[in-house]
């Protein structure tokens, strides 16, 4: 698939995303639609996954951190053909594999259950020490978000990381510099993020997080005897004007003429 | 056979010796493997062994992602930063998803003696009783201890085994049963029926045989599970007693003494006691002159057993 149609893709993605927010009237829209390139670089460039075999012995495993974002996560995975794209309308509702946050043992493709903010990537940290316990090769990527990094556990792990020098693991930071109740210097300053992990010992990288190419590219590029950390430089509510960088928008579901104006604007059709 | 030993020390011989039948089996500490006797399995099995620095959460996780992996492994700190800081991590990142992840806390109760009330864990059972798919194994002797972890391993989810620290009299034998969620009854008595757990059980021994010479036939009941619980073998002492007195070392809040409160309710009717530390912290002190202060004697199962059989102490 080439950049054009990725980009398109990365459209079609943003719809589904605020179809199944519309539907649920709940959820996280703005680190939902801040994410999906990173998720599209890594579910259609990056990682050796198997939508037939969701649980392939030497997949990569990729784990969403950031589990609030998981509409973004379900539309790529329906997308890839892990489950049918219907199942995205039942999001939120009682029945649905699809909960509130990701839940790996009802979610086919879902590899770690996440929400409760620093435990994904602590999780995924373990998974990528256990690959080399197992002298298997795949890797591990979890996505956290910037507020996310306000949680002790993050650095507990990025210390552990460090210290096994896992070079099978990346983390990749969704920085778009918003949260709940403000942006994060408002909240929490996280300050010079790239320096942080640099002191922690990872192989750091910093790019356009809505390049598609660009992500792809540093999450590729080799690096070695110790984990690799990739900052996506991003606007949370990315795609739809009214959204965008607007903390307002982190939990809220559009309204239906929110909805229908997003969608326009985007020149998604109206999903039936 | 094992006569005397620490819990702890059975703990990390126990671990070796499933470590030699079971490739699965890791195990995880937080700096504290040469007092949960994890040290044992380390040198044995070095590549076997992590250890994660004083980071109890990221350890919970990373065994988590080890369970993911399909190994089984086994996570040692003390009882109050592993199941009370860590206790989020274990509720989502294992018991949420079932995660095949053992727990091994040691230094739980009074037992751990001067450190203090700040590390004693007054708790740690309660926290994991709430936890749905949690097993909870409370051994009372080196040699159940042992059992606990072989039986940890035969079960697909999480366990947590409490470890205590301090040295202890083998009073099981090797034909002993230890069957998850089935009580034992080390000792059949019609007056009274004292349900111990851990290091109370002992005790409770002690105390039925006090009783015995005053004409009280105290039964005991050694229930080494306190999840999934024995509510049929307690419901059926219960009602053969008319009496319960409970005996932990933990707080009567949320323990042993209240899994046998919830069963009796409404179920049977019988005079009801619990021995265990009354809703206050721990403090410095011998193990023996805490147990003392706080009750957790034969004497005080003694008393307490009269008391509610409107007997004179």
């Amino acid at each position: 698939m080439d950049d054009k149609d990725l980009a398109l893709k990365a459209r079609k993605i943003r719809g589904d995303i605020l179809h199944m927010l519309y539907l649920s009237q709940s959820g996280h829209p703005g680190g939902s639609l801040s994410c999906v390139e990173i998720l599209l670089a890594l579910y259609y460039r990056v990682a050796k996954v198997n939508p037939n075999d969701p649980l392939m012995e030497n997949r990569d495993r990729i784990v969403l951190s950031k589990g609030h974002a998981c509409p973004a996560l379900y539309a790529v995975l329906a997308d890839k053909g892990y489950f049918p794209r219907n199942d995205l309308w039942t999001l939120r509702q009682i029945g649905s594999h699809l909960q509130g946050h990701p839940d790996s043992t009802k979610t086919p493709g879902v590899d770690v259950n996440t929400g409760s903010l620093g435990q994904g990537v602590s999780v995924a940290m373990g998974i990528a020490l256990a690959a080399r316990h197992k002298q298997a090769d795949y890797r591990v990527y979890a996505i956290i978000g910037d507020g996310e990094a306000q949680e002790g556990l993050v650095w507990e792990a990025a210390m552990a990381a460090a210290h096994y020098r896992l070079d099978n693991f990346t983390v990749i930071m969704d920085h778009n510099r918003l949260q709940i109740d403000g942006t994060n210097d408002e909240v929490m300053s996280i300050g010079d993020i790239m320096a942080k992990f640099n002191a922690f010992g990872f192989d750091c990288a910093q790019v356009d997080g809505h390049d598609i190419k660009a992500i792809s590219q540093a999450l590729t590029a080799p690096f070695k005897g110790k984990p690799k950390f990739v900052c996506c430089e991003t606007s949370k509510g990315r795609g739809v004007s009214f959204m965008e960088n607007q903390f307002g928008w982190h939990g809220k579901a559009p309204s239906e003429t929110e909805y229908l104006d997003a969608l326009k604007e985007m020149e998604v059709d109206v999903i039936d | 056979m094992i006569k005397k030993q620490s819990l702890r020390a059975a703990y990390g011989d126990a671990l070796v010796k499933l470590g030699q039948q079971d490739s699965r089996v890791v195990v995880m500490d937080a700096d504290l493997a040469h007092a949960t006797m994890t040290n044992t399995f380390a040198k044995a099995y070095p590549d076997r062994f992590y250890n994660f620095g004083i980071a109890e959460a990221n350890m919970v996780c990373a065994a988590a992602g080890f369970a993911n992996e399909g190994l089984m492994p086994f996570v040692s700190t003390f009882a109050l930063f592993g199941a009370g800081r860590a206790y989020e991590m274990i509720r989502n990142s294992v018991c949420y998803i079932n995660a095949n992840v053992k727990f091994g806390f040691s230094h739980s109760g009074l037992s751990v003696g001067e450190d203090g009330g700040s590390h004693q864990s007054i708790e740690d059972i309660a926290l994991m009783r709430v936890l749905p798919g949690m097993t909870i194994f409370v051994p009372c002797d080196p040699l159940e201890l042992q059992k606990a972890v072989f039986a940890a391993a035969q079960i697909i989810g999480p366990v947590y085994i409490r470890v205590a620290r301090p040295v202890v009299e083998t009073i099981t034998t090797p034909d002993t049963p230890f069957v998850p969620g089935k009580a034992n009854v080390m000792r059949d008595g019609s007056d009274v029926c004292i349900i111990a757990a851990g290091l109370m059980v002992t005790a409770a021994l002690e105390a039925a045989e006090i009783l015995s010479k005053d004409g009280i036939k105290a039964a005991v009941v050694n229930c080494h599970t306190i999840k999934p619980f024995d509510t049929q073998s307690v419901l059926s002492m219960a009602e053969k007693c008319g009496a319960v007195v409970t005996a932990e070392e933990h707080s009567i809040i949320g323990g042993l003494g209240s899994a046998v409160a919830e069963a009796m309710a409404g179920n049977v009717c019988a005079k009801f006691a619990r021995i265990g530390i009354q809703d206050k912290f721990g403090k410095s002190g011998k193990p023996s002159d805490l147990f003392d202060e706080y009750g957790l004697t034969a004497q005080n199962i003694v008393s307490q057993c009269k008391t509610i059989l409107n007997l004179k102490d």
